[in-house]
């Protein structure tokens, strides 16, 4: 079971001293600082923030209970509030009224993260009113209505600040209404309902998400999850707005896992009163005592631990079963890199279509990145843009599984795999290739490589041959020096790798090259002359070459060839000494004597 | 007045067609042991005797002056006899008789008309080639003769040779062979990368679900595109599939192509594939479920396989299973349902691509020229000179001179290892070229009889840079 837990509190809480009768403990939900006030301030105040940098402990005076106590950012001013109607900051500083707006509210929420607050007003509190902060000004945005799951008569507050949470979810801000079910409504769970609140424009009902049961909840939004947590049964839900649920109506979802609650978590026992032999006291997961705070922040005031909630990948890969499914779940997810490559890996195990829809989904996301990462080099070649704004080099996820990553985690180790029959090999290196084409994206050599070794390990050279007559595997000067070292025990590949070199029309030499090591040297003279590279080749290499045929009449061609080019070139048939000639000039004479040499013409 | 000179309309046709084995009947007055096979029957037994004898006497008499090269085909004023010994002491002989190549002269003395035979128009090439085939084409079907003998000795062989002899030796047109024929080529379709790829994936994944399956073939146009079992298989299943199986059921394809298709549409889902081989219709309660038997070589012997041969539209895909193996009918609805509506949309999938190509690579890269190409590596050849290969005719564009012209220079280029290149001014003003480069020869028949022999290596230069433009040609 212990590996089904997909959420987790995090390893290192921010520990503080538990709320007690002389110990109250407050929370600033801005700078994620927990205040521990002790006997309201006179015994010391000691604020922990999500790393140690930001934690200070000082004492202030005692005067009165503590209501709410908060710093400005960065520290520097101290807000602390004692009645319902005053707010002291121990530093004086004077305070100016920038704006004013007068409106009726019940209550209100604020995201400090968007530095958006939301009113509720009206009697049944149901109609919320949205304002922005942004650099000193605050502005009104349009209001809208939160769907009551019934209208209660006579009207009276039915929205309540616990059920209304603001969070940004996939970069967009969300308002998420938790719907109770309700017995005259005809709803028979609870679900909870998501506005999508834009900077500008009006805030539209975007989502529902279905909850199957009822009861108390909690929410935090994680890794762009919402986690609902469900306090009766101990279980949390996640679930993904993107994910599109085909047998639902639009922007209804299901769950993405089954319930399950979150990983057990042990306390660790420290300070000098420790005992080593003592082992951690498993902690009470879903307490009443837990604050849940936005996004991911869970407070158990009464045991002094502040944690951030977790998603851990591992468990879902066997919680859901279909695979391509899984893959838009977990590529959407942050740390998914080596959790999608074994999912990959697994795929390998299961049957073909699977194979090729998780690699589809892959190279998906993969392709957007490089055709982002494209149009960003070219946007830098041409210059910055006028007007606007530059454009921002495309974050590479971890998402972005490139063919690197697929060669070293998946394909290499898959393809030495024992008891995996050939067939199966071959047809999931095809399947990948296939997606990597169907997506335009170049494939890389090191694939092809792997593809031809497999096939001539299990002796199929037909097959590669078939491939290569079909340009599947794309032509390169590896890949054809690849199938010249195949020629002893496939001859064919001597062409084959021929054809590919003169395709790319870059590799004259090394055709020459080939013809030479073959002895067909009127063959790369004739072919060095009809692509025009007769006047800058190396006499001396074709000499060589003929004279090792042994063939006389071959080598007096090829070297009165190369005296009528020197004629042409340079007036004189005779060799530079920087051509290193000499000896088959001295070869030459002997063989057939001194007059055969050609004499510099006198036109 | 004397007749005329009379030239009829001649074909050459099979004179006789003989299977023999000389260590079955040694002794003398078991000569008739030894025949096997014997193509017209109805000849009387003591010629069959004598003319299965003479054949041994000159394989014999031949051999003694080169052991290990038996003579291949014998000249004689009014025919020529062809050998093959396929296995072992197994003689195949044929016999054609070209009467293209009698002509009466009509005798002004009254005396009967004497009969001029023009043998050396007949290439020996061509028609070895066609009797290797023919046993090519028996062991597809039947295995080796050693196969037949192993089971069922000579009872058996001589059983399966009429069985298959008696109906192939009909379909042999002789009179349509020529130089495709010594090549015995595979036509390959034309295809982009994507759309290849796609084929592999439908190919490896059908593999995958229907595991019985242990090779597949996939055609399309008659034209090869994968080919899952060996070449030299394929060569000959190619050859049956092409000019047999297919003409036999090229009733028109076409019905229904213009109505869309909707295979996203669940439930049943249209498609027009059918069963070539096998069941002509699934419904039928009384369908049978037999194939063809194949065989095909394995590593150190040959393996028996059941045919499966599937076609939607233009799309043919051939499934081997093994056959130890019973097909059901079971079998064949399953395979039907997946195969049918994956392979109707390839089909019309690479239609689609084909056509794209086409009018991407525009007319001006179709072919103006009469060529035969041919690339003994991977078995390709392409003719633009044969406007139509069926069963029974193959229609070739070009004069027979010509062709034979083709043909001799494909016997030069044999004899020797060396890239060549010939070129012929034939008498009729066309200009033959013949290029060998590597392995892979090139027949070009330009009609421009002003032509120099500069001009014409030109035209064949610029004809090689537009054709052949992704292969290494030397110049």
């Amino acid at each position: 079971m212990s590996e089904e837990h997909y959420l987790e509190l995090c390893e290192n809480p921010v520990q503080f001293e538990h709320a007690s009768s002389v110990n109250n403990v407050f929370f600033d939900e801005a700078n994620k600082q927990v205040f521990a006030v002790r006997s309201g301030g006179a015994t010391g105040v000691v604020v922990k923030g999500p790393d140690d940098k930001s934690s200070v402990a000082f004492r202030m005076d005692d005067k009165g209970e503590v209501k709410c106590i908060k710093f400005s950012i960065g520290n520097k001013i101290l807000a602390v509030q004692r009645t319902s109607k005053s707010v002291v900051f121990p530093d004086k500083r004077s305070l100016k009224l920038l704006k004013s707006q007068s409106i009726n509210v019940n209550w209100y929420q604020y995201c400090p993260e968007t530095a958006v607050i939301l009113l509720s007003t009206t009697v049944q509190g149901n109609i919320l009113q949205p304002f922005a902060f942004r650099s000193g000004t605050m502005s009104k945005m349009s209001k809208f209505e939160i769907e009551l799951p019934v209208v209660p008569k006579p009207a009276k507050l039915s929205l309540s600040e616990r059920d209304i949470a603001m969070a940004t979810i996939y970069g967009q801000l969300h308002v998420m209404y938790l719907k109770h079910h309700s017995r005259t409504a005809n709803s028979t769970s609870a679900e909870v309902v998501l506005y999508h609140l834009p900077r500008e424009g009006a805030c539209k009902k975007s989502h529902v998400l279905k909850l199957n049961t009822t009861g108390k909840f909690a929410l935090n939004i994680v890794d762009n999850l919402v986690v609902v947590h469900h306090q009766s049964s101990q279980t949390s839900l996640i679930f993904d707005i993107k994910l599109k649920e085909p047998d639902c109506a639009v922007n209804t979802h299901q769950p993405v896992l089954p319930a399950r609650s979150i990983h057990p978590y042990r306390i660790p026992l420290s300070g000098p009163a420790v005992v080593p032999s003592q082992p951690p006291v498993p902690c009470q997961l879903y307490s009443s005592s837990w604050s849940v705070f936005q996004p991911d922040i869970i407070i158990s005031a009464s045991e002094g631990y502040l944690w951030y909630l977790q998603v851990k990948l591992p468990p879902t890969v066997n919680l859901l079963q279909d695979k391509g499914k899984l893959m838009d779940f977990l590529l959407r997810r942050r740390d998914c890199k080596m959790v999608i490559l074994s999912v990959c890996s697994q795929s390998t195990r299961g049957v073909l279509p699977v194979v090729a829809t998780v690699f589809d989904k892959l190279n998906q996301v993969y392709k957007e990145y490089l055709e982002a990462e494209q149009s960003y080099t070219v946007a830098m070649e041409s210059g910055p843009s006028r007007g606007s704004a530059a454009q921002k080099r495309p974050v590479r996820t971890q998402a972005v599984i490139d063919q690197s990553d697929m060669y070293t985690h998946v394909l290499s180790s898959f393809t030495e795999r024992k008891g995996v029959s050939h067939k199966f090999i071959i047809a999931v290196l095809m399947e990948y290739i296939r997606s990597l084409n169907q997506f335009q994206i170049t494939v890389q050599h090191y694939l092809y490589e792997l593809v031809i070794k497999t096939l001539v390990q299990h002796n199929l050279f037909y097959m590669l041959h078939q491939f290569l007559q079909y340009h599947v595997l794309s032509d390169s000067k590896p890949l054809a020096c690849l199938l010249l070292s195949l020629e002893s025990t496939y001859p064919p590949a001597h062409q084959l790798s021929l054809d590919m070199l003169k395709r790319l029309s870059t590799a004259n030499d090394e055709i020459v090259e080939v013809l030479l090591s073959k002895q067909q040297v009127l063959g790369a003279l004739r072919f060095i002359r009809s692509v025009g590279g007769h006047d800058n080749v190396s006499a001396r290499k074709f000499l060589d070459a003929a004279r090792q045929t042994g063939d006389q009449m071959l080598f007096y061609t090829v070297f009165r060839s190369f005296q009528q080019r020197n004629q042409r070139l340079r007036g004189s048939p005779g060799f530079n000494p920087g051509e290193h000639c000499e000896e088959h000039v001295v070869h030459f004479k002997q063989l057939f004597g001194e007059q055969a040499l050609m004499k510099p013409s006198t036109v | 007045m004397a007749s005329g000179m009379q030239e009829k309309q001649y074909t050459p046709s099979l004179l006789s067609f003989f299977i023999y084995n000389p260590t079955f009947g040694p002794r003398e007055g078991e000569e008739e042991k030894k025949i096997l096979f014997y193509h017209p029957s109805e000849v009387e037994k003591n010629e069959k005797i004598r003319n299965v004898g003479l054949c041994e006497a000159i394989v014999q008499f031949t051999r003694t002056f080169c052991p290990t090269k038996p003579a291949k085909s014998l000249h004689t004023q009014k025919n020529r006899q062809f050998f093959f010994e396929p296995e072992d002491n197994f003689w195949i002989v044929m016999v054609p008789w070209f009467e293209t190549q009698c002509i009466e002269k009509p005798n002004k003395d009254g005396k009967p008309p004497t009969i001029e035979y023009q043998e050396e128009e007949i290439l020996d090439t061509v028609y070895g080639a066609v009797v290797r085939q023919c046993y090519s084409m028996y062991k597809l079907f039947n295995g080796t003769f050693g196969r037949a003998m192993e089971a069922g000795g000579v009872e058996l062989l001589t059983q399966k040779l009429e069985k298959f002899f008696y109906r192939y030796l009909q379909t042999l047109h002789l009179q349509s062979c020529d130089l495709l024929d010594v090549f015995g080529g595979i036509s390959f379709f034309p295809l982009d990368k994507m759309t290849y790829l796609k084929i592999q994936s439908f190919v490896n994944k059908v593999e995958e679900s229907l595991s019985l399956i242990k090779y597949t073939a996939f055609l399309y146009n008659d034209q090869l595109i994968w080919s899952g079992l060996e070449q030299d298989d394929m060569r000959i299943l190619y050859k049956y599939l092409t000019t047999s199986l297919f003409p036999r059921h090229s009733e028109p394809e076409l019905a229904g192509r213009d109505s869309p298709l909707r295979p996203e549409v669940a439930g049943n889902l249209l498609h027009y594939g059918r069963f070539l081989t096998g069941p002509t219709n699934l419904k039928d309660p009384e369908a049978k479920f037999r194939f063809p038997k194949i065989f095909v070589s394995t590593g150190d012997g040959y393996e028996e396989l059941h045919l499966i041969v599937y076609k939607a539209m233009s799309a043919a895909a051939c499934f081997m299973i093994s056959a130890s193996v019973e097909l059901t009918r079971e079998f064949c609805e399953q395979l039907d349902g997946l195969v049918g509506p994956q392979l109707t949309l390839l089909a019309s999938d690479i239609c689609e691509q084909f056509t794209i190509n086409r009018r991407i690579s525009g007319p001006e890269k179709e072919p103006q020229f009469k060529f035969i190409y041919f690339n003994h590596m991977n078995l390709a050849e392409k003719s633009t000179i044969h406007m139509r290969k069926t069963a029974s005719v193959c229609l070739t564009s070009v004069h027979p001179d010509l062709m034979k012209i083709l043909g001799d220079i494909n016997c030069d280029f044999a004899r020797v290892d060396e890239d060549e290149e010939i070129i012929v001014k034939a008498m009729t003003d066309y200009w033959v070229v013949g290029k060998k480069s590597d392995q892979r020869e090139l027949y070009v028949i330009l009609n421009q009889k002003n032509a120099n022999l500069i001009e014409v290596n030109e035209e064949v230069k610029r004809l090689c840079a537009t054709q052949f433009n992704n292969i290494f040609f030397l110049d």
